[in-house]
């Protein structure tokens, strides 16, 4: 076991737990923001370098600070490490920095795209990004790619995360997308024009973090926070699928099928596609309950609340901080120290 | 005139070749190493040696050796980075291509000490032809038993191979390059864990850059003290540097460390001075990716000790007012380059050799390309100045691999040096985009 403190908060994890992990446990909302990183999928994380965080002592033997900020999606746990997430001056500016960058050439197209509301690049630029904007230049865009009859790839919106690639390559046999081309003008294709064609494949929708996959049945019906999400089952004959899913309803009709999701917005149990893009009648399921939607607020809660300040142990808080704080009141860390 | 370890015989006829190599001294650190020496004392020369990493780090290479893991029946190997590919850097290119067999020399040596049975040279995929000599080279040494199944009867067996890149900057990074010898994309790998560890094929692995391996023969040959004894504190040895630009006599130069910096710019013996009877202006003292410095921070440090081509004393004032000794390219400029247009070029390039993978340099690489192209080209403004170097301090630091901080430092150091050139082009944007304009205190036209 490893003790930690993180954010002025000590906790007791596991060896070889990293960072991420250790900070979820203390509830999401806590816990630094993932756009790259998934749970389960194997070898994700480290990319996207929004949940960099500060080591102010590498471990109980040698409490030296790290000299770089730290992926904490990767990086194990040492006994004695001090962590600053939110503490951390630069650790912020540092993430409104990923925030643009990852901004710069994403379309913005939020009013017509199906992931708003569910999106991970949203919600990580209403919390830590800023809402104006430096870039001047032309963003980068793509050619619409057909990949098949249920999916659709829009790879303007995509920022590179890779988990569409880990979850073909750990989910299915004979991946047949991947990352063509390198920096800025790096995408995801197929090479050459191929259909992503099998069971599991609508699963690339439910892993990607903004809009950039999206399916094709459920394209430009409903915005997601009018529809009502339900947990539903199903004896399904795939072995591999188990066919527990949440259903999104918009008055008696299943709009869309899609995995359920954890309080981190990570998929429970992967589906089979016959689960996803078939069965859209309310006689094809087992109705479980009203499902929860933790992490993406608008459909959850219809409103936005800033992240979690723990202001007990940030030394000197930026003044805009302070006003910003002093306007919305953060929430109180139930139990922890609040 | 100094010691040349080296490239002593870099121009007798037909060095090339097992035969004349050979007389000339060639695979006498084999013999010894494999026959009267174990795989740690060979360790231990490197590390009394004081070797330090050529490929641009400077991590003393014995004290990296001695980190390599060795867990029982697991393979381990040695891998020699000849991805050499920053702009502005080609020793290793000459060292291979000229002396092939001080290399392979090298690799048979430190794959004893490391206790690799097959290793590998990874070579820039342009360099197709040198490869075709290396090729020739590792024939020859296999055909003369000192690579293969038990070299010179002592039961060490050893495997060479040569593997081209295909043409990526980015896989001159270690582990983005055992990734493309594994046969993958060639995306830098997050550490750790460290290929001292876990690298080609998840083993132990080292990788060394191509002079850091030539050394090694020198090294064990004449002792890791002797070694030691040229140079200056923590900078020992002797260190190709290879000189380009706007100097009399381009071309690489085997120096001992410690030469004065104005002395390898202006003595007949090295560069011989500015072409075309013209000032210098600035230096980039070791390969594009290093911090650029005037004229008059070159040559003296901030505190007016004259600088040295030492690690020490390039990196003197930290990136305030020092630079880095890197790789040994060696870039000088007369009074006609304009810095604005030097510092897009050198961001242009790794705009385009950034590999996409982690989302500052993605995007932040092709941000300062286009505020430099504009800035170069007329359509500047005063605020972008400040704004590229807000983006490079984004980058740097925060990223997976290194080329973050390859691409940040050269645009924050030219803005650092040359802020009223920048300003130039903002104010004078019609002079500045004539053919030839270039700022000198106003409007020079070379």
């Amino acid at each position: 076991m490893a003790k930690i403190t993180y954010d002025g908060i000590e906790i007791e994890v596991p060896d070889g737990t990293t960072i991420m992990n250790a900070a979820r446990q203390l509830g999401g909302k806590l816990a630094p923001p993932a756009m790259c990183y998934y749970t389960p999928l194997k070898g994700s994380g480290g990319k996207c370098r929004a949940c960099l965080v500060r080591v102010a002592a590498g471990s109980a033997k040698d409490p030296r600070p790290m000299p770089k900020l730290v992926a904490s999606c990767i990086t194990p746990v040492q006994d004695g490490m001090v962590v600053e997430n939110t503490t951390s001056q630069q650790v912020l500016d540092v993430r409104k920095g990923i925030v643009e960058m990852l901004l710069i050439n994403h379309p913005l197209d939020c009013p017509v795209c199906d992931q708003a509301g569910e999106c991970d690049l949203q919600n990580f630029a209403f919390e830590h990004g800023i809402s104006t904007t430096r870039y001047e230049e032309e963003r980068r865009t793509f050619d619409k790619v057909d990949i098949g009859p249920l999916i659709q790839l829009h790879m303007t919106r995509c920022i590179l995360c890779y988990r569409c690639v880990y979850t073909a390559d750990q989910l299915t046999d004979g991946r047949v997308h991947g990352v063509l081309g390198r920096g800025d003008a790096s995408e995801i294709g197929t090479y050459i024009e191929n259909v992503i064609d099998n069971d599991f494949s609508g699963n690339v929708i439910d892993v990607c973090p903004v809009g950039a996959l999206t399916d094709k049945t459920f394209r430009f019906k409903q915005r997601v926070w009018l529809t009502k999400p339900v947990d539903a089952h199903r004896d399904c004959t795939h072995e591999k699928c188990g066919g527990r899913v949440t259903l999104w309803y918009k008055g008696n009709d299943v709009l869309r099928v899609t995995a359920r999701k954890d309080e981190n917005g990570e998929v429970k149990e992967w589906i089979c596609n016959e689960c996803r893009f078939d069965k859209k009648e309310t006689s094809d399921w087992v109705i479980d309950g009203p499902a929860h939607i933790d992490r993406s607020s608008v459909v959850s809660a219809n409103h936005y609340e800033l992240p979690v300040l723990n202001q007990q142990v940030i030394a000197d808080m930026p003044e805009s901080t302070m006003r910003e704080l002093a306007q919305n009141p953060p929430l109180k860390l139930g139990g922890l120290n609040g | 005139m100094g010691r040349k370890l080296l490239t002593e015989h870099i121009n007798v006829e037909g060095i090339d070749t097992f035969d004349v190599y050979r007389k000339h001294g060639g695979y006498r650190s084999v013999e010894k190493a494999i026959k009267t020496m174990t795989p740690d004392e060979v360790v231990e020369e490197v590390k009394k040696s004081g070797l330090r990493g050529r490929g641009g780090a400077g991590f003393p290479t014995g004290m990296k050796w001695s980190f390599l893991a060795k867990p029982e029946g697991v393979p381990r190997y040695l891998v020699c980075n000849a991805d050499e590919s920053e702009p502005g850097t080609f020793k290793d290119r000459q060292l291979m291509t000229k002396l092939p067999h001080l290399l392979i020399e090298g690799m048979i040596t430190s794959s004893y000490a490391l206790g690799a049975r097959t290793s590998y040279i990874y070579i820039r995929g342009e360099l197709l032809y040198v490869l075709r000599i290396l090729e020739k080279a590792v024939a020859e040494a296999y055909a003369a038993g000192f690579l293969g199944k038990n070299i010179l009867g002592s039961g060490y067996d050893l495997d060479l191979h040569i593997h081209p890149g295909a043409g990526a900057y980015i896989c001159g990074e270690e582990t983005a390059l055992l990734e493309s010898l594994e046969g993958k994309r060639g995306n830098p790998r997050n550490k750790p864990p460290f290929p001292a560890v876990s690298g080609l094929y998840a083993r132990p692995t080292v990788v060394n850059n191509v002079e850091s391996i030539a050394a090694v023969p020198v090294i064990v040959n004449e002792g890791g003290n002797e070694y030691a004894k040229i140079g200056i504190g923590k900078s020992t040895g002797t260190k190709l540097i290879s000189a380009c630009g706007h100097v009399k006599n381009p071309g690489i130069y085997e120096i001992e460390m410690g030469v004065p910096v104005e002395e390898f710019i202006y003595s007949d013996e090295y560069c011989g001075g500015i072409w075309k009877g013209r000032e210098l202006k600035a230096v980039v003292a070791g390969g594009s990716s290093v911090p650029i410095l005037p004229k008059d921070l070159i040559l003296k440090t901030a505190a007016g000790e004259p600088r040295l081509m030492t690690y020490e004393s390039l990196s003197d004032g930290g990136f305030v007012t020092g630079t880095m000794l890197g790789s040994g390219g060696f870039i000088a400029m007369d009074e006609t380059t304009c810095i604005v247009k030097n510092t897009w070029n050198f961001s242009r390039f790794y705009h385009h050799e950034s590999c996409g993978q982690c989302s500052p340099c993605r995007e932040g690489t092709g941000w300062l390309e286009k505020v430099l192209h504009r800035l170069e080209h007329g359509h500047g403004q005063m605020h972008d100045i400040d704004l590229i170097v807000n983006v490079a301090k984004q980058i740097e630091g925060n990223t997976i691999c290194p080329l973050g901080e390859a691409a940040a430092w050269p645009v924050t150091a030219a803005v650092r040096h040359f802020r009223d050139e920048f300003e130039w082009h903002v104010t004078h944007p019609h002079e500045a985009t004539r053919p030839g304009a270039v700022y000198h205190g106003g409007l020079v036209l070379a």
